[in-house]
């Protein structure tokens, strides 16, 4: 039989005004099991704690229950409290009548015999209380960070400089993303390789960093503190050990196909550095279009290299490394414009680029060495129309949400035209101007004083026409059609999560949201923690930013991080899912429903009469169970409980309630 | 004198941790006053409500049930009130077949911040309820049970 303290505290006259404490503690007194009462006018207070303990030896009481204010506000007070006495700190629970019944009602009466229903239940529940005990799970320290744009690196650097070991990983042969690809950053006009390129440097030079490029995740397992992710280094076919990144072989390659870095733009060999700034600054071989991997006819490279690193032979390896946390900067793509815009020609005519096919060709470093030129015909455009929001804010035909970075880098686009080709009309097409940022508004309104004429409206077809486009649209202020004969048009697309951001994130048991981007665990307050523990967010995975949103974003999650990896344990909510063996029938109801992919199914040794055999139990990771209980009610069995929150501690206040 | 007549249900309400008992708590905080009839039981989720603790209140002689949790989408572990959707769209269902009017059972979403909503909801309930009477459904079918010697229907 259990022995029930029960501890009624007044909150001052916060609860004693309504809820009556010399009814309600003898009603308590009466109550089964309890064998103790008493009330005290703040049991939070030190002499109130004091009190609670004295009771407990004095009367051999083994659970207690406090009527005060609500658990949310002292459960864990009185848990510490309880450390220092002879029950565990779980044998407790809070009865609310503060919050839930002092506060909210006004006749006194039946005020208190309300809260003598709440003590009932919270006495009935207690009476099934069970001791429990946190574990402690050690913390390897060491992150992952997946994807080496300017969010991998900031939260890689921030990571590294705090002392842990890092390894950042790029599917791509170098890291700098999308960044790396732009020319000017607005609202400064800073050279983005100026700026972004020291950084790749300094990643790749830092000692507590590991680069591991051209790699991919394939698995991860594991939880919080402990997780392990099997990588998949793709076949290099160059031995990085010994290459110096000379580029002999590159230059003598007979194999040109798109280059990915300048959308295809201009055209790469088959053995290639991503582009000229590369980190690591050393080539691989594109199987796909290496004349010697296909057709075993060339190996030019392999005589050319004065050290021998070329290795035909090189084929992709797994290896499983263990981390402590885990951060994802996996970044975006422009959407496929061509696919979803048929009345701009899908992709038939060569005068139509996208916002970074522009910003390759205005950059110094890009393929026409940063003059403005048309790519059909190489003649500098003297009209040239940008159109925002192509994919963005069009739920009917792309995304329903703003790009966020798109007008900005449009106003870029339109100084960079004016500036560079004195002379020419630039024609920005727009729904809305969004300028929320440091010196934004300033920025857009210098483009406009430049020259450029922001017309509102939405284009609805472009036609070539006399070796020119057509853009025709509406302008929404006058209220009447527009046709502008355009050399050039620049569509500003919409943002969409990574390829391959399904895979990765079903990998981790992190959500996504409605657009597909990875989802964070709180909107507000926990805007770069995902639902996972120990995996975290940097970066336009998230949802559509700017660079500067970026890289404060990466810090924010490197901090996390860091916070984690500072501690060597760290201890574990015992409120989780528990399985009796005896009752699982293996169905696996509970496998699906979980949310954290907490449970598995794990064969086990039985026996059914004199006969040994396997069968398949549903077990719960401690690691990963969050304790929301989702899968006790959906436990066919019953074999599935929630500690701390068992079915028969929930029944018991039920029935005490309809007493 | 008519059965509902100064009649005041007893209603238990189940209600999620982080959205539902802190809106409830709101409520308190604000001094917003409800009637005494709903007695909170504080659950980690909605999709932790088992509906056996349903049927339990009900035969045990609760005039009402609430579950109460965070709004769809707004979850803290992300799906669970999905499952509490589905799960107590069935079990309104099952209660009409056993007898038990609809009227008695209620799934509501109230978030961390919607204090008066959880005013509201618990005043809107409390008067359907009294207007409802007494639940005796399992009650008579207990003691019936009892008195032919066959026991409860103990779950």
């Amino acid at each position: 039989m259990s022995r029930i303290g029960v501890f009624v505290c007044h909150c001052g006259t916060n609860i004693a005004s309504v809820v009556d404490p010399d009814r309600l503690t003898p009603a308590a007194r009466e109550m089964p099991g309890v064998v103790y009462a008493a009330d005290y006018r703040y049991m939070c207070s030190e002499p109130g704690q004091q009190m609670i303990k004295d009771s407990i030896s004095e009367h051999g009481i083994d659970r207690i229950v406090i009527a005060s204010c609500s658990p949310r506000m002292h459960e864990t007070t009185f848990r510490k409290m309880l450390k220092g006495t002879s029950i565990n700190p779980y044998m407790l629970e809070i009865a609310n009548i503060r919050e839930q019944c002092s506060w909210v009602h006004a006749d006194k009466g039946r005020a208190t015999e309300k809260a003598i229903g709440l003590v009932r239940m919270a006495v009935s529940k207690v009476s099934k209380n069970e001791p429990l005990y946190a574990q402690s799970i050690p913390i390897t320290k060491r992150a992952l960070v997946i994807g080496g744009g300017i969010a991998g690196i900031q939260a890689a650097l921030d990571i590294a400089d705090a002392g842990h070991e890092v390894v950042l990983l790029e599917r791509e042969p170098s890291i700098g993303g999308k960044m790396a690809m732009l020319d000017k950053t607005f609202p400064t006009l800073d050279c983005s390789a100026c700026i972004s390129t020291p950084k790749m440097v300094d990643v790749g030079a830092h000692p507590n960093i590991r680069l591991m490029t051209y790699c991919e995740v394939e698995s991860v397992s594991g939880y919080i503190g402990s997780f392990e992710v099997a990588i998949r280094q793709k076949a290099r076919y160059v031995n990085h050990d010994i290459c110096t990144g000379c580029g002999l072989c590159e230059t003598k390659c007979p194999v040109k196909v798109d280059s990915e870095f300048n959308l295809g733009l201009s055209k790469r060999p088959a053995i290639y550095k991503l582009f000229p700034q590369a980190v690591p600054s050393k080539p691989v071989i594109d199987s796909e279009s290496c004349r010697m991997l296909k057709d075993g006819k060339c190996g030019i490279c392999a005589k050319l290299c004065p050290l021998g690193c070329i290795d035909y032979k090189d084929e992709a390896r797994t290896v499983t490394e263990s981390f402590g946390a885990i951060i994802m900067a996996t970044g975006y793509q422009l959407v496929d414009w061509a696919a979803m815009y048929g009345e701009y020609g899908g992709g038939r005519y060569r005068d139509i680029i996208s916002g970074l096919q522009f910003e390759r060709t205005v950059n110094a470093a890009g393929p026409t060495e940063g003059h403005i030129l048309r790519p059909s015909d190489g003649r500098e455009p003297e009209t040239v129309v940008i159109v925002k929001c192509v994919g963005s804010r069009d739920p009917k035909k792309g995304k329903s949400y703003c790009s966020r970075a798109c007008c900005m880098y449009a106003a870029k686009h339109a100084h960079q035209i004016l500036e560079k080709l004195p002379g020419s009309r630039v024609f920005i097409f727009y729904i809305d101007v969004r300028t929320p940022g440091k010196g934004y508004e300033e920025f857009y309104d210098q483009t406009r004083m430049d020259g450029a004429v922001y017309v509102r409206g939405r284009i609805s077809k472009i036609y070539e026409e006399d070796g020119g486009l057509v853009c025709q649209g509406e302008d929404s202020l006058l209220g009447s059609q527009v046709r502008v004969r355009a050399d050039m048009v620049i569509l500003e697309t919409a943002m969409e999560p990574s390829q391959g951001i399904e895979g990765l994130t079903s990998m981790l048991g992190a959500a996504r949201d409605a657009n597909n981007w990875i989802q964070e665990a709180h909107p507000k307050l926990r805007p770069v923690e995902t639902q996972v523990g120990g995996v975290f967010l940097a970066g336009t995975c998230q949802g559509p930013k700017d660079i500067p949103d970026t890289v404060s974003q990466a810090s924010a999650a490197a901090a996390k991080v860091i916070g984690l990896l500072n501690k060597s344990e760290m201890e574990t909510s015992p409120m989780i899912s528990a399985v009796e063996r005896d009752k699982c029938s293996g169905c696996g109801a509970c496998v699906g429903i979980c949310p954290y992919k907490a449970i598995t199914l794990q064969e086990i040794d039985d026996r059914l009469g004199a006969k040994r055999i396997k069968r398949e139990v549903a077990s719960v990771n401690s690691g990963l169970c969050q304790g929301c209980g989702a899968c006790t009610a959906a436990c066919r069995t019953g074999a599935l409980d929630l500690l701390g929150f068992r079915n028969g501690q929930i029944l018991e206040e039920v029935d005490a309630l309809c007493l | 004198m008519s059965l509902t007549e100064g009649f005041e249900p007893k209603i238990i309400a189940f209600c999620c941790n982080w959205c539902t008992y802190t809106g409830a708590d709101l409520a308190g905080l604000n001094r917003m006053k409800y009637p005494e009839n709903v007695h909170v039981a504080r659950v980690p989720c909605s999709g932790r409500v088992n509906p056996q603790f349903i049927l339990r209140a009900f035969q045990k002689g609760c005039d009402g049930v609430m579950v109460c949790g965070c709004h769809p989408g707004d979850c803290h572990y992300s799906t669970g009130n999905y499952f509490t959707r589905r799960r107590f769209m069935l079990m309104k269902r099952m209660l009409e077949y056993n007898g038990i009017d609809p009227g008695r059972f209620h799934a509501r979403w109230i978030s961390g911040s919607e204090a008066a909503k959880f005013r509201d909801t618990v005043a809107e309930v409390s008067e359907r309820l009294r207007k409802l009477g007494p639940n005796t459904k399992y009650r008579e079918a207990l003691r019936e049970g009892a008195d032919a010697g066959k026991g409860g229907a103990g779950i």
